[in-house]
């Protein structure tokens, strides 16, 4: 009898102790919802890449891909809510607002917006990648390998974002070779394979040799290696799409960033942030340059790739001037960023104007 | 052995019964495409179909994205009955959208209780506007309505791109391609506290009492049954068809244009690139489901509604592919067409006589 109760007393004691266990290692679940699908080789495909290293680092994962910026949105983040997810990352800009909304549901769940300004509540969270910084390194290849001193840059919307890559890539290209003019053509899309293509045929039509891009399809390098001549890919490395047209890629490496996060909510240290990471902390990640670069190109390349890494270069240095000549940036300085947010004027060297 | 006859005059029975077979064939095929892909049948079947509206939140979802497509079908099929092929509802509902966002941020930061009807309004205006353009270019000048009216949606769409990229874009939205929020008057009430479905709804009511009256108690209703059977003998009548095409044109693009504006003033409340998952189009699907009857409209807007529903749910819970919302849309309007050939056929069982 006596051993009995002592028997019942310790299992009972261990039941409890794995409950609480059971309790406080709780599982983890995390959503992801993407604009296109997770094949587009580009925003989407890097996303997912993400999602991936997430499930890797042994948490659960669930994913809705080709969800619209329209009503739909938000019944698929109340779904996920609902559904006993606890972070939710949201990938595409549209999604600000629905994200806002249903955060306000629900308080205990966590959520992340990719590339937004809006944190109404204390449950979301904004991250982007500094990919000014990856232009800067393809504005130097650029420069450099260009001999009609015309290149080429396929923009999707005149938005901040876009005219601070605008800005960065022309700027490392003047440096290195301060006859350059960069022509734009705007293609109001961040993906239509179609359209993409006939930009950047219109381009390499102008006379530019190196075509660099800010929409997410495959199709513009893919232009460029039929036309004989050089492009960069997008988002991820594209080089198997043109082996001979890319001189490397600009990645979007968010796998750090998702896995550092779910972890933050697992623990229980999550807490609201605004984050903007580049080259030094591994969103943003050059891909291996092409043998067709001069080897004192490429030894440059990673030079500067180091440097921007530390810290000691900054894409926007001084003295930087508009199209009409008026400084922006004075000598010694750097732009800050609040000045990188809000971006809407074009450097001196950038063809045309920005379309209101 | 099995005989194929031809029928002496369309079946009525079969009229209303080839749906309901669409529908079963769909699930049959789905069901299959579900197995090959590596899931169990069912299971899907039951995610994509059940669970999605199987709660209070769940079943104002439907009636949230049946709305818009029960208002556009209805008006779709006064064109359809009387041989009118508007193929633009996206465009006459975008640009109704274009029209009725554009006054309800006239009154931003305003309120008022005139608001809201001059938005509605607006919009209807707005896509009747759009809707007159492939009518009066049929009447006057013979051009085919079907081309112009499905070229006219991505003209009203590359607007829209323009407007809310440029002139209308929220002045402190960091130029991003979207318009400021509403303001509360502009917007349409809620029904219910915590969920999304809105007054809209009692527009496309209003719609289907509005259509039945139009087709079965009225002299243009007669018309337009004529001149859908015949082009002929509505001129041998001594119809006055141009007046007619106009009229259908502008009651479909009214409805379209009302559909726009419930998703702006509703659910999303401001005007951005993306306002409509292609409603206009998918409407042509219940239409035509519906059998251009307004009850059966209502019915086939709900069963279309599922897919967009389901294959969300599917995708979260079962990891299917999303677009497979897209391939039952599909499958329902290829098997409708398919099974359309019962309407002037009949299989025929022919025993052996002992």
């Amino acid at each position: 009898m006596h051993k009995f109760l002592i028997r019942s007393f310790v299992s009972s004691l261990v039941l409890l102790f794995t409950l609480t266990v059971a309790a406080v290692a709780k599982d983890v679940k995390a959503a992801f919802v993407y604009i296109g699908p997770t094949g587009d080789h580009g925003w989407t495909y890097q996303h997912d890449v993400g999602r991936k290293a997430v499930e890797a680092a042994g948490f659960k994962t669930t994913y809705v891909e080709g969800v619209p910026e329209s009503a739909d949105a938000e019944r698929v983040l109340r779904q996920l809510a609902n559904s006993g997810h606890d972070v939710i990352f949201t990938t595409s800009f549209g999604y600000m607002n629905p994200t806002n909304k249903v955060a306000k549901e629900f308080p205990n769940v966590k959520f992340e917006h990719a590339t937004g300004y809006k944190r109404e509540h204390p449950n979301v969270s904004t991250y982007a990648a500094r990919f000014y910084e990856g232009r800067t390194i393809l504005g130097t290849i650029a420069g450099t390998m260009t001999k009609s001193n015309v290149i080429g840059y396929v923009a999707s919307f005149p938005i901040p974002e876009v005219i601070r890559g605008i800005n960065s890539f022309t700027l490392a290209a003047q440096k290195v070779n301060p006859n350059i003019k960069t022509k734009i053509v705007w293609a109001f899309t961040w993906y239509d394979p179609g359209k993409e293509a006939e930009a950047a045929k219109a381009l390499i039509d102008q006379g530019a040799d190196v075509i660099a891009q800010h929409t997410d399809s495959t199709a513009i390098v893919q232009m460029a290696e039929k036309a004989g001549v050089y492009a960069f890919g997008q988002a991820s490395d594209m080089d198997k799409f043109a082996p001979k047209a890319v001189l490397t890629s600009v990645e979007n490496n968010w796998g750090p960033y998702y896995v550092d996060r779910v972890k933050a909510v697992a623990n229980g240290t999550w807490s609201q942030k605004d984050t903007w990471h580049g080259i030094g902390d591994g969103m943003v990640v050059i891909s291996d340059l092409d043998s067709q670069m001069p080897a004192d190109l490429r030894s440059k390349v990673k030079k500067l790739q180091a440097d921007l890494a530390s810290g000691k270069v900054h894409s926007f240095t001084g003295p930087i001037y508009d199209q009409k000549g008026n400084l922006m940036v004075a000598e010694g300085k750097t732009a800050d960023d609040g000045m990188l947010a809000g971006m809407m004027t074009y450097v001196k060297g950038v063809e045309g104007d920005i379309p209101k | 052995m099995i005989k194929i006859v031809k029928r002496d005059q369309p079946s009525r029975a079969i009229f209303f019964f080839t749906p309901v077979l669409a529908i079963i064939l769909t699930l049959v095929a789905g069901g299959l495409i579900f197995f090959i892909l590596g899931f169990k049948p069912f299971e899907a079947l039951k995610f994509f179909f059940i669970v999605p509206i199987a709660d209070k939140y769940g079943f104002s979802e439907l009636l949230l994205k049946a709305t818009p497509l029960c208002l556009i079908a209805i008006g779709l099929s006064f064109c359809f009955k009387s041989n009118n092929w508007n193929i633009g509802a996206e465009g006459q509902l975008t640009f109704g959208a274009i029209v009725s966002g554009g006054v309800a941020l006239l009154f931003y930061e305003q309120e008022g209780f005139y608001i809201l009807p001059t938005v509605i309004l607006a919009g209807a205006i707005g896509g009747m506007l759009y809707a007159s353009i492939p009518a009066i270019l049929k009447t006057y000048f013979n051009t085919n309505e079907i081309l112009v009216s499905l070229m006219l949606v991505y003209v009203s769409k590359l607007i829209l791109d323009y407007l809310v990229v440029g002139p209308w874009s929220n002045p402190e939205g960091f130029n991003f391609p979207e318009t400021r929020q509403f303001s509360d008057s502009a917007k349409l009430p809620l029904l219910f506290e915590g969920l999304r479905i809105h007054a809209g709804i009692f527009l496309a009511l209003a719609a289907v009492v509005i259509s039945w009256f139009v087709f079965y108690k009225t002299y243009l209703g007669f018309q337009m049954k004529v001149s859908g059977f015949s082009l002929k003998t509505a001129k041998y009548a001594g119809y006055k068809g141009k007046k007619m095409i106009i009229l259908v044109f502008l009651i479909s693009g009214a409805c379209a244009g009302l559909a726009g504006v419930g998703e702006i003033t509703g659910p999303i409340g401001q005007l951005h690139r993306e306002i409509s998952p292609d409603y206009g189009f998918t409407a042509i699907i219940v239409a035509f489901l519906g059998r251009l009857h307004p009850v059966g409209i209502i019915f086939a807007s709900l069963v279309v509604a599922i897919t967009y529903l389901g294959a969300e749910t599917a995708q979260i819970f079962m990891q299917i592919p999303k677009y497979t919302g897209q391939v039952f849309q599909g499958m329902i309007l290829f098997f409708l067409l398919a099974s359309d050939y019962l309407l002037f056929f009949k299989i025929k069982f022919i025993g052996l006589k002992k």
